[in-house]
């Protein structure tokens, strides 16, 4: 008697669980936070950021509703593969070692990289001609190092720094003319934290891909090809109708 | 040695790391550690031998300043140093206008100005302790002869002093080889800096530091071989005759 009840009982909720899965599709993202300004919290404590708000948009757009699952970086792939989300949006890289578990949907951005001088400094292009003589600072072995000492390596001298707070105190110093760093990193301890005393100059950069990457994607399980397909669309849609340019914006252009 | 020759450029031609412009990184690197370390040891000894006879003074006005100075400089990390005289000097204002913003504006000085001073320290030590040890019995010889103190310590507590002391500065100068590779995290391009940089470039960091762990080798024992023939010279007078 107690089985069959327990069964019924069972069946009932599954019944009611599939009934409510076809009103609105239920869908869980995967995500570690904090890494400013992709994901992480207000002092309120809600999740925001870019790939939340990007994120957010794509679900409304494919009609799901969407929960956001805070996961440790180290357990993110895991946690994708034994069912607790149905995928990742965490700023995580395309490549060929993480395609060998998961399934990327198209890269919905490339973190761009960008100059910052002293708003004095009088450098406004960045030709390897005008950066003739200057030093340029950079973070040791990240991508913008390599792109730096392969364009600029023979007309500039490159001064490689462990930490950006480092690179931070000799600009503040005057031991560097011009810095080439990750946009969100030289916005945080550059423009933001000395607000007027340093300026983008140039265009971002996030070409050519050979020391950008490929970019961030989402990442599904590998058979959830047909999902994959309707975020692609999604990001697709969003990029004609200026949904994503208007996040992207909000994140990552200087005032 | 062409079988050698061969071998060897097989081994340039099928790497993808050690190539021509990487073993350049490398080669500037040890101009630059080499540089660093020989200039700072020899400002540092210049600076060790009146700064050592100082420390042995009877006068405190003398003596205590000198104490305090290797005190210091023998009791803090090499490191913390290296940050106070490259960041440091920043903080005091308007040194970018002055004339000294052409020493410190480059990595190189401010490493040198360390690196010397961290070394005369433990040098004075090291040549304070030979002389305090000088055999009673060559300075009772020095007086009977009714030398003065200055000529004394010119003709027969120096030059004895030094040959004793010999072989714990050698220990110093290979300190100081290595304690140099500090230098790259104030952006000098030193030996160890172009290890970080070819380990960051390829990943590889196990190639890249084991070839450098070589050079450093190297290096070390070509001191230790210039020492020991140095000693086998100076300290002849010292040895068991006959062996």
């Amino acid at each position: 008697m107690k089985k069959l009840l327990t069964t019924s009982l069972l069946g009932a909720a599954l019944i009611a669980g599939v009934a409510q899965a076809q009103d609105t599709e239920q869908l869980r993202i995967g995500v570690d936070v904090p890494y400013e300004p992709m994901e992480y919290r207000t002092p309120e404590g809600e999740l925001t950021g870019f790939d939340i708000e990007l994120g957010n948009a794509l679900c409304a757009q494919i009609k799901a509703e969407c929960e956001w699952v805070v996961q440790a970086w180290d357990g993110i792939i895991p946690g994708l593969l034994a069912r607790k989300y149905d995928a990742i949006m965490s700023s995580m890289t395309i490549n060929d070692e993480r395609r060998q578990t998961v399934l990327f949907s198209d890269p919905y951005i490339k973190p761009p990289s960008a100059w910052f001088a002293a708003a004095d400094s009088g450098i406004d292009t960045v030709y390897p001609e005008s950066l003739k003589g200057k030093t340029i600072g950079v973070q040791r072995g990240t991508l913008q190092d390599n792109y730096v000492t392969d364009m600029y390596g023979d007309d500039a001298d490159i001064s490689r720094y462990s930490t950006a707070d480092d690179l931070v105190l000799d600009m503040d110093a005057g031991r560097v003319d011009i810095a080439f760093l990750d946009f969100p990193v030289g916005k945080s301890t550059l423009l933001d934290s000395k607000e007027g005393n340093y300026v983008t100059v140039g265009d971002m950069i996030s070409e050519p891909e050979k020391y950008f990457g490929e970019g961030f994607g989402i990442a599904f399980r590998p058979r959830d090809k047909e999902l994959a397909n309707r975020f692609d669309d999604a990001l697709a849609t969003l990029k004609q109708n200026g949904t994503y340019d208007e996040i992207y914006d909000k994140y990552f252009k200087v005032k | 040695m062409e079988q050698l020759n061969g071998w060897f450029t097989d081994l340039l031609s099928n790497n993808a790391i050690f190539t021509a412009n990487t073993l350049g990184f490398y080669w500037d690197g040890l101009v630059t550690t080499v540089q660093l370390v020989f200039l700072s040891l020899l400002i540092g000894v210049i600076l060790a031998v009146p700064l050592a006879i100082g420390r042995g003074s009877k006068r405190r006005w003398i003596k205590l300043p000198i104490y305090a100075y290797t005190y210091v400089f023998r009791g803090t990390p090499l490191l913390i140093q290296l940050y106070l005289v490259y960041y440091g000097v920043v903080f005091f204002d308007g040194i970018q206008d002055s004339i000294f913003w052409v020493v410190f504006k480059e990595a190189f000085f401010p490493a040198l100005i360390a690196f010397t001073l961290n070394t005369a320290a433990y040098t004075t030590e090291i040549f304070h302790g030979a002389i305090k040890n000088t055999a009673k019995g060559e300075i009772e010889a020095a007086r009977a002869y009714g030398m003065s103190r200055k000529l004394m310590m010119r003709r027969i507590i120096l030059p004895s002093a030094f040959r004793r002391a010999l072989p714990a500065y050698g220990n110093e100068v290979i300190f100081m080889l290595h304690a140099s590779a500090v230098a790259s995290v104030v952006t000098i391009m030193d030996l160890t800096g172009a290890a970080y940089y070819v380990y960051a470039r390829f990943y590889a960091p196990f190639d890249a530091f084991i070839f450098v762990a070589l050079i450093y080798l190297c290096l070390t024992f070509s001191i230790m071989f210039l020492f020991r023939r140095l000693e086998k010279r100076l300290l002849a007078h010292l040895r068991p005759r006959g062996a």
